[in-house]
């Protein structure tokens, strides 16, 4: 297969799947470089992050090449440390646990790209912090770690979903871990909300 | 191991004593690793399983933006934790404070896989940090099995590593060791992200599941291409011996999950330890057999001269002879080479390292000397008997 922008064959192959659309690129090593694409084995996750999951203008400008000038936009900025979403971009590293949450909205896209789809966290929670809110009976510290009821009634719907798509496809094993995430999944909540 | 937890909220440094006096960076390093003991499930093509968690601190910021100040306060919250573990009879905690180490001295952990050569330098991968950076690694001895980085790109990273597939076991381990320390320190948690992390790609579980496979079958059938494509599509990495940036001499490869985030540590680690391991297994032993069946002459020459070439070379680099014993690990392993040890192979793939090597010749060399002692060793080691 040719490049799609060159004649040289094309060795980098990218596959987007956006709200059930697919689009393909096909692209030899060097114009997959200047599309922001990677093929390098070896390189860091989190360069890897600022060179692929952040797009072509990530990361340093290549020289002669000057970026340009775009109208200026307003500076997301963490309250909690001052970093720039312009400065996680060229690092690919936030500056504290707050940025999550400053940046949330940017943010959210890039995660679920970087997992594979995966949005909630599934599986352990700091216990120490659930046995706190447990016996202070602190509503919002049980949101801080739950989340909201929306959020939480969200996450078990997703978890249902897939069990029942294991159970489909016959993924016994997958299907029985599922149930397991679940049931531990409603204790907490339950346990959590009752006391 | 039920400790009692005088005061839940806070972070603890003024409820313990101060930490016991630790053990100092012992000669022990000459001593092989546990986790090239060559035992354990499909250790024929699994050298060792290991297992990290990444987690911060709450209320402190990541390491990319925390002062100097931050950064000590947490390696000594960190540190008091660490040290005033129950670790049970006969083990003991080796502390490393690695901004006063010497360069040796963090090498070698390098080698022994305790700490990362990001660690080692102080650094992070933005390039940012130095040598001074306030940081540390705490090991379980006698067995180096668990240990704990202080400061790396998150506050903690805590590993364990084992010999052949044991992700359930190197799993349970940091589960552990992950709930003695969150009985004195809060970690940055999320509703929806999980446990918080610096670089998004950790974040969730912040769990990092990995096995060095060891598969110069699939190399010599000229099936490793698609075998490793077969990996990427499963959503794994593959990197060389040493890790990140690594090259994958003596094919020596780490094979380990990329995402952590909507998948539970037990869904993590069945698909690798139970679905695609097994079956990366799988495709090497079949390889290994039809090197064994139509091509058995060609492979015994190959894994034979080798052995050859590492008996009598005068100079060796680490690269050439990483390859040698990867190369003669198979000819053990497949049982062409009876005369060698398994054991004596394995040893040799930690002390050929320029670290080692200059702890067992006991001085400083320069990368020519190196090059002799290495396959002074080598022959000594291997040597005809």
């Amino acid at each position: 297969m040719r490049c799609e922008r060159c004649e040289r064959e094309a060795t980098i192959h990218e596959v987007i799947i956006h709200q059930g659309k697919t689009r393909e690129r096909h692209l030899c090593e060097s114009c997959a470089r200047e599309a922001g694409l990677s093929s390098d084995p070896h390189m860091p996750i989190s360069k890897l992050l600022s060179s692929f999951m952040l797009g072509p203008t990530a990361g340093p400008q290549s020289p002669g090449k000057p970026r340009p000038h775009q109208p200026a936009k307003s500076v997301v900025r963490c309250a909690g440390c001052g970093t720039t979403y312009a400065a996680f971009k060229e690092t690919g590293l936030l500056g504290c646990p707050a940025c999550y949450e400053a940046f949330s909205e940017r943010l959210s896209p890039l995660i679920e790209r970087a997992h594979e789809g995966g949005c909630h966290h599934v599986g352990k929670f700091p216990r120490r912090a659930l046995r706190d809110c447990r016996s202070l009976n602190d509503r919002d510290r049980l949101e801080v770690l739950l989340g909201s009821i929306r959020e939480r009634q969200e996450r078990l719907e997703s978890l249902r979903k897939a069990l029942a798509k294991a159970v489909r496809d016959e993924d016994y094993e997958r299907a029985a871990a599922l149930r397991d995430e679940l049931g531990r999944m409603t204790d907490l909540m339950e346990g959590a909300e009752t006391e | 191991m039920t400790e009692p937890d005088p005061k839940p909220k806070s972070h603890g440094a003024g409820d313990l004593p101060e930490p016991k006096q630790p053990p100092a960076l012992s000669s022990g390093f000459e001593r092989g690793v546990e986790w090239l003991r060559g035992a354990g499930d499909a250790s024929d093509v699994v050298l060792s399983s290991r297992v990290r968690i990444a987690r911060n601190l709450a209320g402190f910021p990541f390491m990319t933006t925390a002062e100097r100040a931050d950064r000590a306060q947490v390696l000594e919250l960190c540190k008091r934790r660490l040290m005033n573990l129950a670790l049970g009879e006969g083990r003991r905690m080796l502390w490393v404070d690695l901004h006063t180490a010497t360069p040796d001295e963090r090498d070698a952990l390098v080698e022994r896989q305790l700490i990362s050569r990001n660690h080692a330098k102080g650094k992070l991968s933005t390039g940012a940090g130095g040598q001074d950076e306030p940081r540390g690694v705490a090991v379980i001895l006698p067995e180096e099995r668990i240990s704990a980085m202080i400061n790396e790109e998150d506050h903690l990273r805590l590993q364990s590593i084992r010999s052949g597939l044991a992700l359930d076991e190197c799993l349970a381990d940091v589960d552990w060791l992950d709930d003695e320390i969150e009985k004195g320190l809060d970690f940055a948690f999320h509703p929806r992200f999980g446990y918080l992390t610096a670089c998004p790609t950790n974040v969730g579980t912040g769990l990092r599941l990995s096995v060095m496979m060891h598969l110069p079958g699939l190399k010599m059938t000229g099936e490793l291409e698609k075998a490793s494509r077969a990996a990427h599509d499963m959503g794994l990495a593959i990197r060389g011996f040493h890790g990140e940036g690594s090259e994958a001499n003596g094919e020596f490869y780490q094979v380990s999950n990329q995402t952590t985030l909507g998948k539970s540590d037990a869904m993590l680690l069945r698909e690798l330890n139970d679905e695609i391991v097994p079956r990366l297994v799988g495709y090497e032993r079949h390889a290994r057999g039809r090197l064994l069946g139509d091509r058995r002459e060609t492979t015994h020459d190959t894994v034979a001269r080798a052995l050859g070439t590492l008996r009598h070379a005068r100079l060796l680099r680490a690269a050439e002879a990483m390859e040698l014993l990867g190369l003669v690990r198979l000819g053990v392993v497949c049982g062409l080479l009876p005369e060698v040890n398994l054991d004596t192979v394995h040893g040799l793939l930690l002390a050929i390292q320029p670290a080692h090597l200059q702890r067992i010749t006991g001085r400083v060399l320069t990368p020519a000397e190196r090059r002799s002692a290495r396959a002074d060793l080598c022959r000594a080691r291997l040597g005809l008997r």
